[in-house]
């Protein structure tokens, strides 16, 4: 599985790209290779608000809905309005065009305290 | 978990092959290979391999055979010649639903059933109870493997396989090939609203007949297929799944198979229920729900509205990979299970528009 090099990870296996108060958000590539096909996603409202770890929106292969979870605090500033007509982005590009949400990061939050990529790959050596 | 659940004879070939494997009716079966939307179209468009051996297989003879199984029934048995198959129910005397089955007749007294996987022993108990001194029932499911081989080139590959000098057999209808331990059985039939066939070996040579179907049918685009693509194909041919769409406290005429219930032909198990349903009409009916626009796809039980009010519940639903759309199925109140109707299904507790669309929503051309 990709785990690319210069990103944060979610337990619950998203990842976040990290620049300066702001963060993007998707699904890592061992997240949607378990998923399968994607055919929706529920993108979260732009300007709501979310803790780190709350759930914030979901993504739907044909069998399954699946609850994504915000791995930082902070508010929405925008969505991929790209996946509302390509949901299968997030199979093919998860890192790239698959990107799901972008974070204005709260002042308190701290993205230091997710999984590094060498962390997240023992992580995902154990499942 | 695992070690609990029943394998069928091919259960280490879906493992080998990298499928995604998951529990269903007791069985330990494969949901996927490639990817139920790749599946889905390669049956659309070509052909999938299916493997059915959970499904049960009963065998019924004797000089009362027919008489037995007519009195038991929906369908009219009488109708059956020899090497022909009629789809049918066995209800409870409440007019519901214990399973919904394919029934052939092999020669006069001699019946082969093809029933639900979680069925089996619930099937036998109840056609057991029922059984005259002049039919033996038998449950040969351990002894039978199922593939099922379906979509547009399927007739073609069996045709390559089995010579050309083989005469195929018609829709609805069984011949009887004798290969190495013992005799095959080859049905015109299947669960996805194409043309194909389901072929039922002896299971020691299971994994021969999987592995040389899929070696011969390589260039037409043959897929193995899993449970997931069996779903959403069927749902768009609106074939009821007993346990979701059907059940004991629904009758066959609510669920709109009423075309396999033969009230001219005598008594038969829950037909007085059906018979006073039948003169006040049904109350619900089996409708097929299409989704309006982009929407998460309905699964079952989510609520169905009209006019903001709840009338159903889903009893299955899918995204649809050929109609781009989400369908599902769902018993409505008669008045509104009229094609047109404007409805909304409750996805997460929002409301998302929905119509009810003439069954079948997929009709092969």
């Amino acid at each position: 599985m990709n785990v690319p090099n210069d990103l944060l990870y979610a337990a619950s296996h998203e990842w976040l790209r990290h620049e300066a108060d702001h963060a993007t958000v998707g699904i890592t590539d061992h997240a949607q290779h378990e998923l399968t096909d994607v055919v929706y996603v529920e993108l979260p409202a732009v300007g709501a608000h979310f803790e780190a770890g709350a759930q914030i929106c979901v993504v739907e292969s044909v069998k399954a809905a699946s609850d994504i979870y915000s791995p930082a605090a902070g508010t929405v500033e925008a969505v991929n309005e790209a996946l509302v007509s390509d949901p299968a982005l997030v199979n093919t590009d998860p890192y790239g065009n698959g990107w799901i949400f972008k974070l204005r990061l709260d002042s308190t939050s701290s993205p230091s305290s997710l999984k590094t990529p060498e962390e997240y790959s023992e992580l995902l050596g154990q499942l | 978990m695992e070690t609990q659940l029943k394998r069928t004879p091919l259960a280490t070939v879906h493992e080998n092959l990298g499928a995604r494997m998951m529990e269903f009716g007791g069985w330990w079966m494969p949901v996927q290979y490639s990817g139920i939307l790749e599946e889905h179209k390669a049956v659309r468009t070509a052909a999938g391999l299916f493997d059915i051996s959970h499904m049960g297989e009963l065998v019924v003879s004797g000089l009362g055979a027919e008489a037995y199984l007519n009195g038991l029934f929906t369908n009219d048995v009488r109708l059956l010649s020899p090497g022909k198959g009629q789809y049918s129910l066995m209800l409870n005397d409440n007019g519901g639903v214990i399973d919904d089955l394919i029934l052939y007749k092999r020669e006069d007294g001699s019946f082969f059933l093809i029933v639900n996987a979680s069925k089996i022993e619930e099937d036998f108990a109840w056609m057991q109870s029922r059984l005259p001194a002049d039919v033996t029932l038998e449950n040969q499911s351990g002894h039978w493997a199922g593939l099922a081989l379906q979509g547009p080139r399927a007739a073609e590959l069996l045709q390559q396989m089995l010579g050309a000098e083989c005469l195929l057999p018609s829709r609805n209808h069984l011949i009887e090939l004798q290969i190495a331990n013992g005799p095959a059985l080859l049905a015109r039939t299947g669960y996805t609203g194409e043309d194909g066939f389901e072929w039922f070996c002896p299971a020691q040579v299971a994994t021969f007949w999987w592995e040389r179907i899929l070696e011969a049918g390589r260039d037409l685009g043959v897929t193995p297929c899993g449970l997931g693509a069996r779903d959403t194909l069927r749902l768009e041919a609106c074939y009821p799944l007993n346990g979701s769409d059907l059940s004991p406290t629904l009758t066959p005429l609510e669920a709109g198979l009423a075309q396999f219930v033969k009230f001219e032909k005598g008594d038969f198990a829950g037909r007085a229920a059906l018979e006073t349903q039948r003169t006040e009409g049904v109350k619900k009916k089996l409708s097929a729900l299409l989704m309006q626009g982009k929407t998460p796809p309905p699964r079952p039980h989510h609520p169905v509205l009209h006019e903001g009010k709840l009338v159903a519940e889903t009893t299955s639903g899918t995204l649809s990979p050929t109609l781009g759309l989400g369908i599902a199925l769902a018993y409505l109140p008669t008045d509104l299970s009229v094609p047109g109707t404007e409805l909304a299904v409750e996805i997460r507790g929002r409301p998302f528009p929905a119509i009810v669309a003439p069954r079948p929503l997929y009709r092969r051309s």
